[in-house]
């Protein structure tokens, strides 16, 4: 059986630097989704061994009041992985995620490290969820096998800004350049059963345009957003919020399916609309996230 | 533990601590600097010495610069200086004698 | 003995200033008194001028000598150069024993330390200290004991003659030679002159000092020349730069902005928010934010606020100039914005310190208003708030208007973030009180918003509200919870200063500070 927070809602996905006492202090004030304690690119090369006693000793003793504690952790091109790998078990982060995922086999290295300190650290084995940043053309071009590597994998995120480099381009901030990726990534995520989420947006003075661009990665499927900053998150969380139409038709949906199904009744329509089994998960999913929103209050 | 080298970690930042460990002439010599001296000296005291107990270090001078740390940004300086003066960073006692 | 916020006032210290210890918020209600009046000498030959060479002619004709107490304004703020300029010279002559009593002080002030440590001065009555002169008071350096007082209480302390000012060293950005101040107009404008009024009522010498000499007669003007008598011209009373600055940018600190939204959408969903209610609220990013926030609701819902009171801001103005607030009647302008919105808006009026916060008037501004938005460094379980002494025990703040709008308003509201770095804002027991509890009803924090029991009314009007309310107790655990419990600040044994309520009772007592020492 799958880990059960393998597929819980991760809208807001907030980067945080392991490095910084004031950040890791508190950030479920903001009410993010999952934050992503950062040992990566945000940790100068000279404190990556500070900043793991500092993880350390948050994920046991900060109570981060149930948001996921996703820890990014360095390259397999790099000498630190490793260690960080101990340390996420050992400290009892929930999901790592995979810098410069490019293939199954990546995936299945760091699986088998997180595995060993599991038995190491005596952690249940596969307690520990994984994620994977896809931040090269090869990575997004292997999106499916990637997605489809793990049971502990949680879902693919786009690294944009690596990802750009690699195409030769730059983030041009009409998403131009990341068209393909996007398709390509939420294409294979869905078709592997897994989770998808967008790159970061880094410029904090053009709110409008991130707003624009949540609107865009939500209709075209994304899960959620990696973010860089906490006045992100109720943007992401607004958007992402069902409307009061959307949530009483899943609700319909949800109760004459389950009615219909008694009665052995396969297709009827809703409202005018053809529904059958096929609407239910989507129907289910619009009222999680009415609930996780705080606008749903009927009893389904 | 012993303090081979005099080793740092921290900053002088809001919210963190920076903590210094010299070679030590067979006890603790402990001194702390705080912007929240008056009302959590003696926490910052015991937690500081609490860490260089479960390390096992037993001569060394001690310096940290407290700017207002939690226990567990305190805890995290001592052990990354201590293990930095014995040049450490692999295969760390998680969940042992760091907790 | 323990007075009615629970503090031990020592015998000495009521002996020796002949003060009672605080009996509640609202004790001397109906109180009645004889007012004091200022030695004043007749104008009466038309050919005498009022204009003096320098400062020290003016102190000279003032006729200053040692142990006399005089007065200044802190309109100008961390910009003010006139306190500096006359300590300077009084310095110079050698006079001693002075009390200040200064509607403020700030860090511009600091280089007056020097005076406090030679006997220049020997007392100070303020409504806060911060910088240097807080440190030189908070470790024991001034001979008398300092008087903290609100804005409201000292006016009081005036009106009731309680503290008589000798003479009243007041900055004008404009004057003319008979002693007309306006407040703008200048080149050091600062938009009211609200605090000195005051001092120019009631001390005996009164000194006009600008470094803009207005054509006959500067009218309207804030201080009239009846009260004046002599003018003195300088080449600068202030760094406008410092005086006021331009707009603060709207906070984009999330905690902040989220304080903010706790707090108006408690505000708009208390009885008190309605067509014509009265609103107050001070300079820090939270505060400013909820006014934004509250600016958009009431234009949503046609709402307009009568009343804007206090320091103003430029948030405020916009309010105003959008015709969503009827008048704002202003004491103090804390930006470029406020100073052009009282230039240039009718209904943008000054007011006297007196008229804004005096207890003892027969009836204050601060008594209508319906919400007052404040800060806090501390608030404990009981309400109690410290805004003058900082968590290593020195004296850093002011109460200002603190304890008067809070004493004053129908819903007082305290934001202040759970924590500052490890300091807990919230606590068993505030290092010192500066404002009763009794007189808070809500505190504000972005863990959670906590409402006063005395004020069963507004938990029974909050009851359907979606917002994080918990108890004080509660939130103060949560403090702790992260931070650990903190330790009583160590002071030493010898009282420095009185914290005055606006009644003149004693409020709280704060004693020198003392080098911290690891207990064994």
């Amino acid at each position: 059986m799958s880990h059960p927070n393998k597929k819980r809602l991760r809208r807001s996905m907030m980067f945080l630097n392991c490095q910084k006492p004031g950040l890791i202090k508190d950030p479920y004030i903001y009410k993010p989704d999952s934050i992503m304690l950062d040992l990566e690119d945000a940790v100068a090369e000279n404190q990556k061994d500070a900043a793991r006693y500092s993880l350390f000793h948050a994920l046991q003793e900060i109570d981060y009041r149930g948001v996921e504690r996703v820890v990014r952790i360095n390259g397999l091109d790099t000498p630190h992985w490793k260690e960080d790998i101990r340390v996420c078990v050992a400290g009892g982060a929930d999901t790592i995620r995979i810098a410069k995922t490019e293939s199954a086999k990546d995936v299945h290295t760091v699986e088998e490290h997180v595995l060993a300190a599991e038995k190491e650290f005596g952690k249940p084995e596969g307690s520990t969820l994984l994620m994977a940043a896809l931040e090269s053309c090869k990575g997004v071009l292997h999106a499916l096998e990637v997605c489809e590597s793990s049971d502990r994998l949680i879902g693919v995120a786009l690294s944009g800004g690596d990802y750009t480099k690699d195409l030769q381009t730059v983030i041009t901030g009409t998403g131009v350049e990341l068209q393909g990726a996007r398709q390509q990534m939420i294409i294979a995520a869905r078709a592997a059963g897994v989770q998808c989420w967008d790159t970061v947006f880094t410029n904090l003075d053009a709110m409008d345009v991130f707003e624009e661009e949540v609107r865009m990665i939500k209709m075209m499927g994304f899960d959620g957003k990696s973010l860089v900053n906490p006045r992100q998150i109720d943007i992401v969380h607004k958007i992402f919020t069902p409307t009061q139409k959307e949530i009483i038709f899943a609700e319909k949906v949800v109760k004459e399916i389950e009615e219909k199904k008694a009665l052995g009744i396969g297709v009827f329509t809703v409202d005018g609309k053809m529904i059958d089994i096929a609407f239910y998960d989507g129907a289910k999913r619009t009222i999680a996230l009415a609930k996780a929103s705080g606008v749903y209050e009927g009893d389904l | 533990m012993e303090i081979k080298k005099a080793a740092m970690a921290g900053t002088l930042e809001s919210s963190d601590a920076q903590v210094t460990v010299e070679p030590g002439s067979g006890t603790i010599e402990l001194s702390i600097e705080s912007s929240v001296i008056h009302q959590f000296g003696k926490q910052i005291r015991a937690t500081i010495l609490e860490a260089l107990g479960r390390l096992e270090v037993e001569s060394a001078k001690v310096t940290v610069i407290d700017k207002g740390a939690l226990d567990c940004t305190l805890k995290a300086r001592v052990e990354c200086a201590v293990y930095r003066s014995n040049d450490m960073t692999e295969n760390l006692p998680w969940g042992g004698v760091i907790r | 003995m323990i007075n009615a916020v629970g503090r031990e006032i020592p015998k000495e210290v009521l002996k020796a200033t002949g003060k009672e210890a605080f009996k509640g918020a609202y004790a001397y209600d109906n109180y009645e008194y004889t007012k004091a009046a200022p030695r004043a000498r007749a104008m009466m030959d038309p050919r005498r001028s009022k204009m003096v060479e320098n400062i020290h002619e003016a102190l000279v004709k003032c006729e200053i000598r040692d142990g006399m107490t005089i007065s200044f304004h802190h309109h100008f703020r961390e910009g003010d150069y006139v306190v500096n300029m006359v300590m300077e010279e009084i310095h110079k002559m050698g006079i001693k024993g002075l009390t200040i009593c200064a509607s403020s002080l700030g860090k511009a002030n600091d280089p007056i330390v020097p005076y406090i440590d030679d006997g220049t001065i020997v007392g100070i009555q303020s409504s806060g200290v911060r910088g240097k002169i807080g440190e030189a008071i908070s470790t024991g350096r001034l001979r008398d004991l300092a008087i903290m007082r609100s804005h409201g209480g000292r006016v009081r302390a005036i009106e009731s003659g309680e503290v008589h000012i000798d003479i009243a060293f007041i900055g004008a950005p404009t004057c003319d030679e008979y002693g007309n101040m306006r407040a703008y107009g200048g080149k050091s404008d600062c938009g009211v002159l609200s605090y000195a009024m005051v001092d120019a009522q009631y001390a005996d010498k009164v000194v006009a000092i600008t470094d803009c000499l207005a054509p006959f007669p500067n009218i309207p003007a804030s201080i009239s020349m009846t009260q004046v008598d002599f003018v003195c011209v300088v080449d600068e009373i202030g760094n406008p730069a410092k005086i006021a600055t331009g707009a603060a940018k709207p906070t984009t600190d999330v905690r902040k902005i989220m304080m903010a939204d706790y707090c108006t959408q408690f505000v708009i969903n208390t009885p008190y928010f309605k067509e014509g209610f009265s609103y107050q609220t001070g300079v820090g990013g939270a505060s400013i934010a909820s006014t934004i926030s509250l600016g958009k609701i009431m234009e949503e819902r046609g709402i307009h606020m009568g009343l804007g009171l206090g320091g103003i801001t430029t948030p405020m103005c916009n309010l105003l100039a959008k015709g969503l607030i009827n008048k704002i009647v202003d004491t103090q302008d804390f930006d470029m914005g406020a100073i052009e919105s009282i230039k240039s808006n009718p209904n943008h009026i000054e007011i006297s310190a007196s008229e804004y916060a005096d207890p003892f008037n027969k009836g204050a501004y601060v008594n209508k208003l319906d919400f007052v938005i404040l800060a806090s460094l501390e608030v404990d379980v009981n309400f109690n708030c410290n805004v003058v002494v900082g968590s290593d025990g020195m004296i850093t703040g002011a109460q200002g208007g603190h304890p008067d709008t809070a004493a004053g308003a129908k819903c007082t509201i305290v934001i202040a973030p759970l924590l500052q770095g490890r300091i807990p804002a919230i606590c068993t027991k505030v290092t010192t009180v500066t404002t009763p509890g009794e007189t808070v009803d809500v505190v504000i924090t972005d863990y959670g918003i906590a409402i006063n029991p005395r004020r069963q009314d507004l938990i029974e009007c909050m009851k359907d509200v979606k917002l994080p309310f918990c108890t004080i107790e509660e939130l103060r655990d949560k403090a702790y919870a992260i931070v650990g419990e903190p330790d009583p600040v160590q002071f030493g044994d010898r009282v420095v200063g009185i914290i005055e309520s606006r009644d003149g009772t004693i409020l709280d007592v704060v004693r020198e500070i003392k080098e911290y020492e690891f207990a064994e």
